[in-house]
């Protein structure tokens, strides 16, 4: 792993989801071991960044690293953790929560001997379940690690998820929109770790139209409308003019009003 | 060859081992079994149950039961083909079966028709394709043993082919247990954590082709699919553990083709019929009488909530 490289890096990035295109020609610089927050409007490219990140989509043009390497080679060795949208989630799946915080380990798992693939997760190297049990205590969702999935409220399912990305200790955590539709309570608890995230050297890099949010805790804020409109500090990226430009570029191409940025 | 001779030596002692229970079964159950062709048709129907049990957990949870459909279908003109150019039928079964859900996922990927139009329109291509070919050169019953299945006329060459599908299946299911199981419950995590999904994804269906190949002989075509979704769905019902869910779908699968097989015996009607019938019986059980997610449960719950 690069110290100094980028955790994100992209250079001229295009990409195109079902022949619509959804970022041009983008080119970014996201420094290690800080919490960027991205906005923008629906249909920005917002989560297409994160997918082409993992695999998701493929770049039309351009290129990305991701500390300094290609994503596919960051995603084999475990460096990209990913908490994906609530609603991409099959929560009728017959899962436990420990079960789906486990599946965080799973990449990681194929470094252990082929002996220990083979039996249940009873036996498999300890550091994966106490990965586990430090991520579910992190959510507070310890007590109901025996639970099925789809019994949990709308704020645990996220807090699961988020669990899921934690036990991975990844260098890099994507998160798509982990604060939408979550409580207040879940919302502060998401907050304060993805912030014990950050100050343990961790780059947190999440989708949101949470402003509020995003100006309380991030370090910098990427305002994206298919291309890049800005980078900077929160105060600077959410001012009302640089929401009017992030909204004046999206009146042209997507349906998104005036109101919302500035909400 | 000698691997043949070792798979016959398999086959004689799990033969062997299923007949010291049949054994402690009453005298009139038992009878039959003392036919070798009874025998075959008792440890063909215990592999086909539980290889169907443990794939059809994966084509319920994946929404795969029209794939599997199709899957089976397509089979049938590369067994007519096989049987024209003196092939053993499974290498032409799992080659159309192949082809075509090759095809699908193309069709799916390069054209703007949907996944479910693509399985229709490619499998009953194929199954016109395969009809075709029977009618002109094999009898009518040929064709019925095809579509319907004829557990009691599996030859040992049949069975040797069943037992090495088994043998993979199970093999390959315990060895990607958890790059399966992430991949069913969430590819994109899958992908995210560097897992080969494409590989995953035709392996799976390699896997669902060589199940289908290796039922074709107990259940027949048009009524595998039965096998890939009754045991599956009926399990989802009774569990919220996946390892669990395997393990009641293999038993539901394994059940229902010994019991579909002694009932197709006993009141001589066909073995495939009786075997799926007897699977959708526990289905209907599981369905009213689960202990969380069945019918009465539910109701019990709601007429609870209502006076509370």
């Amino acid at each position: 792993m690069n110290d100094t490289a980028p955790a994100l890096e992209a250079r001229r990035l295009s990409a195109a989801y079902h022949q619509h295109p959804v970022l041009e020609d983008v080119t970014l610089a996201l420094p290690q071991g800080e919490w960027t927050a991205i906005v923008g409007p629906n249909g920005a490219g917002k989560s297409s960044l994160l997918k082409l990140v993992i695999g998701g989509l493929t770049p039309l043009r351009g290129e990305l690293r991701i500390l300094g390497e290609s994503p596919a080679v960051q995603r084999r060795a475990g460096h990209i953790a990913y908490m994906a949208q609530q609603e991409h989630m099959e929560w009728e799946f017959p899962i436990s929560v420990r079960e789906t915080v486990l599946t965080g380990r799973y990449g990681l798992m194929r470094q252990d001997p082929l002996w220990q693939r083979l039996l249940p997760r009873h036996w498999a190297n300890p550091s994966h379940r106490q990965a586990v049990e430090a991520a579910l205590d992190a959510v507070d969702m310890a007590e109901h690690a025996e639970r099925p999935i789809g019994e949990l409220s709308g704020g645990q399912k996220k807090r699961v998820l988020l669990a899921r990305a934690l036990a991975q200790q990844a260098s890099i955590l994507l998160l798509d929109e982990p604060l939408a539709g979550v409580d207040p309570p879940s919302e502060a608890l998401i907050l304060a770790t993805l912030e014990r995230q950050r100050d343990a050297g961790r780059t947190v890099i999440m989708v949101t139209h949470d402003m509020p949010s995003a100006r309380r805790h991030a370090d910098r804020v990427l305002l994206i409308n298919r291309q890049v409109v800005g980078m900077g500090t929160p105060e600077e990226m959410l001012s009302d003019a640089m929401l009017a430009r992030l909204a004046v570029g999206a009146a042209s191409g997507s349906a998104y009003g005036g109101a919302r940025a500035a909400a | 060859m000698p691997q043949l001779e070792t798979l016959a030596q398999v086959i004689d002692g799990l033969i062997a081992l299923l007949m010291l229970v049949v054994n402690l079964l009453p005298e009139p159950l038992a009878a039959p079994f003392e036919y070798r062709f009874m025998q075959r048709a008792l440890l063909t129907s215990v592999l086909v149950g539980a290889i169907c049990g443990l794939l059809s957990c994966y084509v319920v949870l994946k929404r795969w039961s029209l794939l599997g459909d199709a899957i089976s279908h397509a089979v049938l003109p590369g067994v007519a083909i096989a049987y024209l150019l003196g092939w053993p039928f499974f290498i032409g079964a799992f080659i159309t079966g192949a082809l075509t859900s090759l095809g699908i996922g193309a069709l799916e990927r390069h054209t703007r028709i949907k996944a479910d139009a693509a399985m229709g329109l490619m499998f009953t291509a194929a199954f016109a394709l395969g009809i075709v070919i029977i009618s002109k050169i094999a009898t009518s019953t040929h064709l019925m043993h095809i579509l319907f299945g004829n557990v009691l006329g599996v030859q040992t060459t049949a069975l040797m082919l069943t037992l090495a599908a088994s043998l993979v299946t199970v093999l390959t299911i315990w060895l990607a247990y958890r790059p399966l199981l992430l991949y069913t419950f969430d590819p994109q995590q899958a992908q995210a954590l560097g897992f080969n999904t494409s590989f995953i994804h035709y392996g799976l269906i390699l896997l669902l082709t060589l199940t289908i190949v290796a039922s074709l002989e107990t259940v027949g075509i048009i009524l595998v699919v039965a096998m890939l979704i009754t045991p599956g769905a009926t399990a989802h019902l009774l569990t919220d553990r996946f390892p669990l869910m395997l393990a009641i779908s293999v038993a539901v699968g394994v059940i229902s083709a010994v019991v579909g097989l002694v009932l197709s015996v006993s009141l001589d009607v066909a073995s495939g019929g009786a075997i799926v019938l007897v699977a959708s019986g526990l289905f209907l059980v599981a369905l009213l009488a689960a202990p969380k997610h069945g019918l009465v449960a539910r109701q019990w719950r709601r007429w609870r909530l209502n006076r509370v």
